[in-house]
Parts: structure tokens; sequence; C-alpha cells
């Protein structure tokens, strides 16, 4: 492992864990964010925004539910667009904290302790974003439970072969694994947080969510267990959630959805933009709480690398799109292509290409992976060319499809942005609450890699 | 509720109480009309212990009348359930309908239930009564008595109607001195003008397409515009069907100032500026043998020119030249003359006595009431169902002489222009309201019987008339049928009577043809050859008309053909006149023209002549209902009464501003896809000589196939046939309740239409060939839209349809994204409304939409379960024939064929084996029940040009 290490380079070369700490001092520091530490005024200003968001989200839903659909700027033949648009996106920035959680654990990445817990808690925030919007999006929301299989009066049930009710149990069970996973981890930190909290009602509180944890040598060896397990469990999900999201559009004969790479290409950009957005989080948040210690440059380094990986995966989606397109000689395939580059929405392939594949090449670089300005800067244009690209491939591909009698524009309304930016208002807020109330980094964790630096350095 | 109502126990649940309130109302008055077929007095209406027999609630009656344009009627049977008129078929008895309709004829019921109506009496604006108006009208009589009616004038539009006619005869033999004047804005003066030049009488020309080979037309818009247009596009497409006799096959030739859609079906067409047509009319009479001097220059090539007149030569007797209404007398009497001389005068033509009662010059009768207005001559002015204060030329300033007027009445259905400045208003009883008589295109009368009693206590001019003359006990019944007793009287007139209301004609009415002999005219000096001026021409707005259908929304959103515009009118130029000007659609321009001004937006429009420019009639109105005002531009505030119909020296200043236009389709080229198919005549006879070929596309299907072991119901259209009217658009829209959207919505692409007519242009912007096709749900047997939704909302049925099931839509809009067709709609607001009397017209079979539903054309499946009710009640199947959608009972040219496939006789079976027969977008392997026949172009040998 150390070996490994060094040939990462110069951040790379740093430890995962900075400074003198010990099991007491990292638990203080942790702790103390969450019970002493006074708000932190770029906290405030965060929270004002997205308090300010979540109002103009959930005014824009009330006026949604009153009017209809038509309040966005959907139409014939683009009846799909920015709500399906955050959809996939939202859902593909759910995968970044699965994966580091589930599948680097397995995989026995160190690295990933310091940052596990606050990645999971953006899957859990971006997944109800991602969870909202099919609901938002229905005619007739009201009726959204139709999609469930559930014994009913009416002796119906879903239309197996429609791939939004796939949707229904790929997200559902998503949403309900990355929940308990995440809650799972937090036991131990949550019996601390109530052991240490000085304030009755805190107290209380943690102690009824701590689950009557008291670091039993018992409860490590289950919770151990269990733990791998539920990464276990998780792990596939990572692939199969938006494998089954992007069947939405695979299985549809649209032209620019109908094709067989879709579901490694979904996933590709969905850890893709899930890193770019756990980037987007993890340097301001560290920045804020003085956590330089726990997320390290070290961190910001291995999740450009993996950002780099995923990103050139998906660079090479867009190049198989390209070349089947042209190589199956089926004139409609060719058109969709054709018409992304040089259509009326050209201005957004292109943005597509320079965020997603130029922005993407600075990676290469130590210098850029070594600024976490420098990264933060590349990861806010992937999250907008990743969104982009849902865009690009559900709107333009649907305004102009087999009959061009039928072929439209789309123009998003206030409504449409209202529920963008709503949503990334309502995931901001959850977030800062969540730093607020628990933990950020598993403290429990922490002290695991304190445990092994003495161990090694003995 | 009075004790008069009927009281039964109706499930109205959810249903407002006041539209239930209402609901009964009118139907206790139709009650009466239901059963005795006339408008009876309230005292009269009982309540009725037994149901009357015919009045079923799930049994629709029809009752035959006509709807008249410009006058011109044409039959209908209009569908009544429970005493409310609701959807309007054509009359398959009526010549000038044949079962067929044109669009107007459809948007009639939205008319009648127009909640917009004018609904009381006004007096000066203000609320009033009819027994007022009457005794105003009462006390003046005594003048018209003493001074022989000297100051009474009375404006109608254009008349057919014998009733009224009569009525008009007898009070001005009773005062000699009052005046009757006519002016339609739409009128037949220069085609009369032209039958006087050439015959010496007035004539109405009457075509016979059936018998025409090839046809010339010169302006002439014969497929949409002209009387009888119905009958006529049925007969020309008769003549021209592929496959049966392809050596048969007609050749039209068309010369046209403003692209209508008989110069779309065209095989050669060719746009010239409207005053261009005479150079070309007189060179070709020249070919033709008439001794006219040859003009020096023709703006069109000699090649063409001479193919045209060998057609028209070698087809004496089966050839057919006809000229358009805004072209000059002269042009009109050449075509006679010409007509005469290739021997088509009693074979593709003949010459009847005038349809309207008094064929006067209406340009110069207008004229006379403005001048006698403007020097204080006129006392009474009785403004008859027109509303001249919009419609009329510009110059002839009929508001600022209406001032003069001390007494002027107008009766109308809306509260018009007209009815704002005129001192009474009288709301006017719809056509479906009240008895009147017209006559169609042939002299055909058809004896107008109203469907229910005047909603909103309208009444009819006869009835006006009636007070005016003294005459007051008569209604309107006893008016036409006192008219019609002396005209064909008899012992059995009672017989004769009921037959006429049956039939929806009265016997033997058609005129019979006349002996004509044509002469040369003395024709005018020709206009500057090379003059480049700027050309104006003004033109009926192809869905509002002349403006009479401002307010009526089906016809508002119906996309107009060619342009597919809604909502607006819009200066139609050429793309090259455009661009010489630097100017794009929608960019909003000033029209000088004889020192009037206009602003519009610009729609550049492929096949347009260059350096013309065509302004529609119809919009900038500034009253008359809800919808009528503010949108478009009133084109005649340029028209003049020295050049109605065209004329040079218009100038346009572009303004730099924008006017946002509403078009239906954004894309106007098919992109190389196989879509719209046109064959030259030579390769469908081959193809159809070679048999059915086996398809290219292999059938591998993954899920097993539906059964259809009862009927398989399927559709074939025509598109040769099809002339792209849009009659099928908004028969459905009528007959399947969908809503409108409005403007707005229709710029986002929203208009809810099930069955949308396609337009494809092809080729150079100066010379396009136009495609149409109208495209409904396809109905594939591996549907797209199925597999793809969640809720099973779209699901197949056991005859094969594709079903949409409202109630289970969730809205995912999944079925739409995977429709390749797109012929699905969504409601993404509550577009229908619920207004009560709107809610009086829609169709009781089939359910209103809410928000967030899909929906999409059902092949009139509450048609197929009536017919399987009738049939299963018999105990046999359903026979060919009996289900007819409503797009297809609709069209003109019979291009929709619908029926069973399992039936090996029915003639959609029969379409669909002819080796033309094809599918959209086979590849997909969707396996559509709707398939197409393409059209078929007969160009001359000589002019392969397109």
């Amino acid at each position: 492992m150390a070996g490994q290490e060094q040939v990462l380079g110069a951040p790379s070369s740093q430890p995962v864990l900075r400074g003198s700490y010990t099991y007491a001092s990292i638990t203080d520091k942790i702790a103390d964010t969450v019970l002493e530490r006074p708000t932190h005024w770029a906290w405030a200003v965060g929270f004002a925004v997205s308090a300010s968001l979540t109002v103009l989200f959930i005014v824009a839903m009330s006026y949604l539910f009153a009017k209809g659909v038509g309040i966005w700027g959907i139409d014939q033949p683009v009846s799909w667009a920015f709500a399906l648009t955050n959809f996939v996106w939202w859902v593909g920035i759910g995968h970044a904290g699965t994966f580091i959680s589930a599948f680097l654990l397995l995989l026995r990445q160190r690295w990933r302790t310091s940052i596990n817990r606050f990645a999971e808690a953006m899957t859990i925030f971006a997944v109800a974003m991602a969870g909202l919007m099919p609901i938002l999006h229905l005619g007739r929301p009201w009726f959204f439970y139709w999609l469930i299989p559930y014994p009913n009066k009416m002796n119906l049930w879903p239309q197996w072969r429609s791939p939004l009710v796939w949707d229904i149990f790929a997200i559902g069970t998503y949403i309900i694994v990355s929940i308990l996973f995440w809650y799972m981890g937090l036991i131990p930190d949550l019996a601390t947080l109530r052991d240490r909290a000085a304030q009755r009602w805190k107290q209380v509180g943690y102690a009824l969510l701590a689950l009557g944890w008291r670091n039993d040598a018992r409860h490590w060896a289950r919770f151990e267990i269990a733990y791998l397990l539920m990464a276990g469990l998780a792990t596939p999900l990572v692939i199969s959630v938006h494998s089954v999201v992007s069947l939405d559009f695979a299985i549809g004969n649209t032209p620019g959805w109908h094709s067989t790479i879709f579901p490694p290409y979904f996933v590709a950009g969905a850890l893709y933009s899930g890193f770019a957005m756990a980037l987007t989080i993890a340097i301001p948040l560290r920045a804020t709480f003085g956590l330089q210690d726990f997320i390290t440059a070290r961190h910001l380094a291995v999740m450009a690398k993996v950002m780099l990986a995923c990103g050139l995966l998906v660079t090479y989606s867009y190049l198989v799109e390209s070349f089947m397109a042209f190589y199956s000689a089926d004139r409609y395939e060719s058109f969709m292509l054709l018409n992304r580059m040089t259509g009326p929405y050209a201005w957004i392939y292109w943005t597509v290409i320079f965020c997603n594949v130029i922005v993407l090449q600075t990676l290469w670089f130590e210098r850029v992976r070594a600024s976490p300005w420098m990264l933060f800067a590349v990861a806010i244009l992937i999250n907008i060319g990743m969104w982009l690209e849902r865009f690009m491939i559900i709107v333009v591909s649907l305004h102009r499809d087999f009959m061009p009698s039928a072929w439209g524009m789309f123009y998003p309304t206030f409504w449409d942005i209202a529920i963008l930016a709503g949503s990334l208002g309502a995931f901001a807020l959850l977030f800062l609450l969540f730093v607020r109330f628990l933990p950020v980094i598993s403290m429990s964790e922490m002290r695991k890699l304190v445990k092994e630096r003495r161990e090694s350095s003995s | 509720m009075s004790p008069r109502q009927p009281r039964r126990e109706f499930d109205f649940s959810g249903v407002p109480e006041r539209s239930r309130r209402e609901f009964l109302k009118l139907m206790g008055a139709s009650i009466a009309l239901a059963s005795g077929c006339s408008r009876e007095l309230p005292e009269r209406i009982v309540p009725y212990e037994d149901m009357p027999e015919q009045l079923a609630a799930t049994k629709s009656l029809y009752f035959a009348t006509a709807l008249s344009l410009d006058g011109y009627g044409s039959g209908v049977l209009v569908e009544s359930a429970m005493g409310r008129p609701i959807k309007v078929e054509g009359n398959p008895n009526h010549p000038a309908s044949l079962g067929a309709t044109d669009v107007f004829s459809q948007a009639a019921v939205l008319t009648l239930w127009d909640p917009d109506r004018s609904q009381t009496v006004l007096r000066q604006g203000v609320l009033s009564t009819w027994d007022a108006f009457r005794a105003a009208l009462t006390a003046r009589r005594s003048r018209f008595a003493s001074q022989g009616g000297a100051g009474l004038h009375i404006l109608t539009g254009s008349v057919t109607s014998p009733t009224l006619a009569a009525q008009l005869h007898r009070l001005l033999d009773k005062y000699p001195e009052a005046r009757w004047h006519q002016y339609q804005p739409i009128n037949r003066d220069n085609v009369y003008a032209g039958t006087r030049l050439a015959f010496g009488e007035t004539r109405e020309p009457r075509y016979d397409f059936t018998r025409a080979r090839t046809v010339l037309s010169l302006d002439a818009d014969f497929l949409r515009s002209m009387p009888g247009h119905v009958r006529y596009a049925r007969d020309f497409n008769g003549a021209r069907r592929p496959g049966e006799t392809p050596s048969a096959n007609n050749r039209l030739y068309a010369i046209e100032s403003s692209p209508t859609l008989t110069g779309a079906k065209a095989d050669h067409c060719r746009r010239l500026r409207a005053s261009q047509i005479d150079r070309v009319a007189r060179a070709l009479a020249q070919r033709l043998g008439i001794a006219v001097e040859s003009p020096t220059s023709v703006p069109i090539e000699a090649g063409w020119l001479d193919a045209c007149a060998f057609d028209l030569l070698t087809r004496h007797g089966e050839s057919l030249i006809l000229v358009g209404e805004r072209q000059p007398a002269h042009v009109h009497a050449l075509a006679h003359l010409a007509n005469e001389r290739l021997g088509n005068v009693g074979t593709t033509v003949q010459y009847t006595n005038p349809v309207l009662a008094e064929p006067i010059d209406q340009l110069d009768s207008l004229r006379q009431l403005s001048a006698a207005m403007a020097a204080g001559e006129v006392q009474e002015l009785l403004i008859l169902g027109v509303n001249p204060l919009y419609a009329t030329p510009a110059d002839l300033e009929f508001a600022r002489h209406l001032q003069r007027v001390p007494f002027s009445v107008h009766l109308g259905l809306y509260r018009d222009e007209t009815a704002m400045r005129s001192l009474w208003h009288i709301p006017a009883a719809h056509e479906l309201e009240a008895w009147s008589d017209t006559r169609a295109y042939d002299g055909s009368a058809t004896i107008q019987q109203p469907l229910i009693a005047p909603l909103y206590g309208g009444r009819s001019p006869h009835e006006v008339l009636a007070v005016l003359a003294g005459e007051f006990e008569q209604d309107g019944h006893a008016i036409v049928r006192a008219l019609w007793q002396g005209e064909l009287g008899g012992d059995d007139f009672e017989h004769t009577w009921k037959t006429s209301l049956h039939n929806g004609v009265v016997p033997d009415s058609a005129f019979t043809a006349e002996q004509v002999t044509a002469r040369l005219p003395a024709l005018p000096p020709l206009r500057d050859a090379d003059s480049s001026e700027l050309e104006i021409v003004f033109s009926p707005d192809p869905h509002v008309h002349d403006g009479v259908y401002t307010n009526n929304a089906w016809l508002r959103e119906l996309p107009k053909p060619l342009t597919e515009l809604t909502w607006d009118n819009a200066v139609l130029m050429s793309p090259e006149s455009g661009r010489r000007r630097g100017l794009a659609n929608e960019d909003v321009v000033e029209i000088e023209y004889r020192g009037r001004r206009v602003r519009a937006p610009v729609w550049l429009l492929p096949g347009h002549p260059d350096e013309s420019l065509t302004l529609q009639f119809g919009y900038g109105r500034t009253a008359g209902g809800r919808i009528a005002p503010g949108a478009g531009f009133n084109a005649y505030a340029l028209q003049t009464s020295a050049a109605p119909s065209f004329d040079g020296g218009a100038r346009v200043h572009p303004l730099g501003t924008r006017y946002p236009l509403a078009s239906a389709q954004m894309h106007n080229r098919m992109e190389g896809r196989d879509l719209a198919r046109m064959l030259p005549l030579s390769a469908v006879i081959q193809r159809t000589a070679q048999g059915a070929q086996p398809s290219k596309h292999e059938r591998k299907l993954l899920y097993p196939p539906f059964a259809s072991p009862t009927y398989a119901w399927g559709m074939s259209i025509n598109l040769d046939a099809c002339v792209g009217c849009k009659a099928c658009t908004i028969a459905c829209q009528a007959e399947n309740n969908i809503p409108v959207v409005g403007k707005d919505q229709v710029q986002r692409g929203r208009e809810m239409h099930w069955i949308r007519v396609d337009r494809y242009f092809e080729g150079s912007d100066a010379h396009p060939r136009v495609h149409f096709q109208p495209v409904p749900c396809m109905h594939c047997e591996r549907a797209p839209c199925e597999v793809v939704c969640p809720v099973e909302a779209s699901v197949h049925d056991s005859e094969g349809l594709n079903v949409q099931v409202y109630n289970r839509c969730v809205g995912t809009r999944f079925c739409s994204n995977n429709c390749p067709y797109k012929v699905r709609r969504f409601n993404f607001l509550q577009y229908s409304q619920d207004v009560p009397s709107l809610n009086a017209q829609r169709n009781p079979d089939v359910t209103v939409r809410m928000r967030g539903v899909m929906e999409k054309c059902s092949y009139c499946l509450q048609r197929i379960a009536a017919a399987k009710i009738a049939s299963e009640k018999e105990g046999r199947r359903i026979r060919d024939g009996e289900v007819v959608t409503a797009c297809q009972a609709a069209c003109p040219t019979e291009a929709i064929v619908f029926g069973d496939l399992n039936d090996p006789a029915s003639r959609v079976r029969i379409a669909k084996t002819s080796p033309l027969d094809y599918v959209l977008l086979e590849e997909l392997n969707t396996l559509p029940r709707t398939s197409y026949l393409p059209a078929v172009e007969n160009p001359h040998p000589d002019l392969q040009e397109t």
C-alpha cells in the first residue's frame, strides 16, 4: 500500500491524514464542528441562499401542482426536458457517494475514510432531489403511486415492459440502501456525540439515534460484518441504478436514445458528475471548517484522477456514439448527430465537449490536481457540462426525430429554471443542515487511521 | 326549475348547477323541435310523461339543412344530441356537398354555441328589447308610406335566399323609393361582369370536372374557395384516380397570383403577379385561335403555354379554362369564349341563371349607398347580417358616413364594429336557429330548418323585414313556408315540403343550363409589362374568411393551408422578395398604398410570386367577441373601391420590430425522408403492372402479435386525393371534443389536433412542389407507445386499435416521445374549458380530457361502438362503410377510407392491396394500420420541370 502511494506523485505522496492527531484530538476536532463551534459566516450565507432557493422550490412546486406541467417550456415534440435532465443529473451525482463508501471500502482504499460520510450524505440528498423530479414531471402527479405495484381494487399492475417502472425499483432500492448504509456508518459517531453533548435535548436526540451503541467489542464485530455486507449490497447498485436510468432512453426508439452503449455510458457519466460534485462540495467544506488535515490535497488529487478516468470513459462513449451513428448508415442516427453538432442547439453540444472533454484534459497535469481552486473550477465546469449533456441527450434528440413536420424547439420558462435552482437550493440546504447536526467525517474510521498510522510508524 | 320543465333523474355529478339548469332549459325548448321540426312558441311546450319516440339520450338525430358562405349554400346534416346541435356532416343528397363539408361548415356549431354571441337588443349601446325596436321601426313606417320609402335603405350581403329576395322585392314594390344594396366582401362582381361581357347577359358558370381532362385555372382556387368548391374538389379528384384507368387521368395547369391549394395540386403551376395573368390569358387565347392581339412579352415560357394550349386543344370538349373571382371581367370573358371554342360549353362548363337573386354590381351598389349616406339622403339604414364598418373598402369611409344616418339598424351574430356604431343592434339568429332558405352553386335550393330555438332570442332577416313591411303576425317558419307554398304549390305541398326538409334539397330546384353564345369582348389596353412595382393582392383569409369567423376559435387555431399559421394573419410574400428587403418571418413592416398605411408582420411563403404581397381579410378587428379583436392586421384598411382585388403601387417599409406568429409546423422540408410520396403517372402505371412487391423490411418481432379475430380496423389515406383543405382536422376537433389551446400554446407547439395535415415544400422557393399528408394516429400493430407506458394507459384492443385510457393516464409523456409519428397530444394545462354553452356543443360519446392526460386519434372509437351496437342488435357483422370516421366523412375528396381489414371486400382492404400502398417509417417495424397511397403527378411530357 505504502509503495503504491509513493507512485502517485506529489499530492498523492502525502498521507491521507495530516498533522499529529490522537484519538482524542481527532474526535474533538470533528465533534466540535457539530457541538461546539459557532456558526461560520460562510455557512450562514450559504444557509440564507439555499433556504431562499428552497422557498422558491416550494413555490414552483405548488404552482406546478396547481396549474400543470404546461407552466414549463415542454411541448410537442419535446415533452421531456428540464425535469428529466435534472433527474438523470441528480441520480448521477448520487453515484459518487456510493462508489466512495461502498466500492472503495471493498477495495480497501483507505483514502475514502475522510470523505465517505459527506459523500454518502451527498448521495442521499441528490437522490432525494432526483426522486422528486419524476413525480413533479407527471401530468397528474397525484397518481404517481400507480407506477408502484400494489394490490388494488382496479386489479391493475404497472406495465412491466416500461423502463419507468424499472426506475421505481432501481431508485427505490438505491435510496433505501443508501440511507441504511449511511445511517449504519453513523451509529458509532452518533454515540460519540451523545456522550459529548452538553445540552439535554442533544443528548436525548443523539442517544435515540445511536440505538444504544456502547462501543462494545461485540458491537464492533457485528458492525464491521454488517457494514461490509451493506457495502456488498450497495456496490452493485452503483452499476445498476444508472444502467436502469439509461434504459429510460435506450428502450425508446428516438434517435439519440436508442443505443446499446447507454448503460455503461451513463454509469461512467454518473461517476464523472458524482466525483465532480463531491469535489465541488469538499473543497469549500474543508476550507470553511478547517478540515484540510483530514480532507487533504491527496484526497483531492485522487478524486481528480477518478474523475479523469471516468471522463475519459465518457469521452470514449461520445466517440463510439458518433462512430456508430455514421457506421450504422441509419439516416436518422446520422442526422441526429449532425443536428447536435450543427443544429439550433449546437452550442450545447460544443459546450458539453468543452466542459466534459477539453477541460478534463487539464487533470493530466499535476499542478492542476494539486490546486484546490483549479480543481474546483474544473469540477464546476464538469457539473455544468454533465447537466448539459443530459439536456442534449433528452432535448436535442427529441426536438428533431423522425417526422420533420413535427420538429420543434424547446425554450425553458422561468418555472423550469426555478425547479432546477430550487432543487440545487434544497440540496444545499439539506447538506448545510447535515454539516451542523452530524459529523461530516467519520470519527470512528478516522480513529482507525490514527491507529494504523501509529502502527506503521512504530 | 319551472313546473313546465320535464322532471327526470339525471346523473349530472360534477356538472355545475348552473349549466345543468341551462341544459334543461335548452332541452325543454328543443323537444318541440325534435318532435315537430318547427319552432313552436314556448306556451305550447309541455312536460312529457313518456319519452318521445325519437328522443333517447343515447341516440342522435340528424336534420338536413344548409349553411351558407357568401350567400351560397351547402347542404349539411346536423347531428342533434338531446336537442343540442353538436356536429355538422355533409348532406349526401345535396349537390354542393355529396356528403362532404368544408372547414366553415364544421365550425358552424361552435359559432352557434359561442358564448360571445350578441345576446340582447341594444339601442345606442344600452340594453333594450325587441318590442322597443319594433315600436321604433313601426313608428317610422308612416313616413315610408307617405314618401314611398324614400330614405329607406337596406344593406344585405349576397342574397340567394328566395324568401329573402321575395320579401325585399315585396318591400320595394310597396315603397318604390326605398333602396336595397348588396355588398358581400367576397363577391361575384367580376364573374357576373365577365358573363355580361361575353354573353350580353348575366350568367352563372358551373363546371363539371368529371368530364374535364385538361384543366387550366387562371387564379381560380376551385378546390378551396369558389362557390361549389367541395363538389368541385370531389369531381376533380374523381377524374384523377391513379391505377384504375391511368390514361384517363386529368392534368391541371394553374397560374396563380397568390398560393392556393389548387396551385399546390396542379401538375404544372406558374406563379405570377395578379396583373400579369391578363397577359397570359391573351397569349393563350391567341394560341387557341381567338383573334386577340398577342402581347409582346409574356411572363411564361412559350413552351409552357404551347404545351398547355396543345392539351386544351387536343381535349376538345374535355378541357376547361376557369378564371378566379379576383381577375377582371374581360379575362373571364376571354375564358368563356375560349371554352366555347374548345367545345367545352355544355360538357365541362354550363351557364345558368345567376344564383344570386339580384346579380348587381355589388361594389357599385355599396358606392351608391356610401354616396347617399354622405349626401344625407339616408334616413333609415337596415344592415342585415353584414359588417360594413369593418368589411368595406377604406376609401368609401362607411364609418364616417354612417354617422349621418339618423336611424341605423344592425342585425348580426356579434356585437361587432357595425353593431357598436349603429343606433339599434338586433342579435341575429344563427343559421341553425332560424327558418330560411338558400341556394347552392348550381341553384339547388335548401330550406334551412332550425335545430334549436334561438339561444338568445335572435331574429332572422326575414323577421326583421316582416316588421319593416308591417307583417307582424309572421314568424320565420310561416314566411319561408308561404314562399315555398307559392313556388311548389300543388295539392301535395305538404308532402313536397316535408320531403324537401327531410332531404335537404328542394326537388328539381337546380338551375338548368342556358344557351349562350360568346363574343370577343373589347379588351382594355394591357398594363406595362415591365412594371416592377410591388403589387398588392387582397384575398379572404383561408379560415376566418372575410371576418365572419374571426371569433371562431376552431377556425382561428386551425393551421392555415400552406402557411400553417394560426390565430393571426400576416403579409405573405415570396422568400425572394423578403430577401431583397432584408425581411424575415415575423418582421413587422408598414405597407403604404395610395396614402394609406397598415402595419403587419411578414410571412415568407415559398411559391408566392415575387414583388407581390397577399393581404388576407378577416383580422385586425376592433370588436365582435372576445377573441376577434386584437390579432393580425386589417387588410380592408388598404382596400379601395377603385381596385378591390389587386393593384400595383404598394411600398413596404421595414420597421425593425417583430411580431410573434404561431405556426403549427416549424419545419417545411422532408429532408430527403420518404414520407409524403409523389410519383409520376408513368411510374404508377409501371408499378401497377408489376403488382405488389414484397417488403424489403424483415418483420422480426420480440412479442407475439396481437390477434384481431373479429374486426381489424384500418385506414388508407390517398395523398393524390388530399387537397390539404384541413376539413378532416376540424371535423375531428368537433367530433372528439378537442380543446382549443390559444396562440401562446400553439407557439409552444402544443396544439391538440388529432389529425394534422403535414405540408412539405420540395424544390426551389420560387417553384416548390407542395405535398400534403394527413397524419392521424397510425394505430400501429407494434405500437411503440404501448411498451413504454408504465401504467397501461396506452393499450391494444382486440380489434387492433391502439387505445388511450384517459382515466389511467398519469402523464409521463413517454408514449409521445416514443411515437415516431408524433401524433399524440398532451393536455399540458387545463385546456378544456367549463363554459356552459360550450359544454352543450360537446359530443356526449367522447370523454372530455383533463389536464395532465395524453390523448390522440381513436379512429372514432365511439362511432365504431355505435355501429357495433347497431349490428349486434341485428345479429350481423358491421357492414363496410357503416363506420365512417369524422375525418373521412368531412373529406371533400374521399381521400380517407376506413374499415375492417378482416373483410376481404372492404374498400380499405382493397385500397391497401394496391402495389402503391405504403406505410410511414416502415423500417421502424411499427406495422401501422394507417397506410398511404402516393400522390400522382401527371406532367406534360414536354414539361419535365419539377
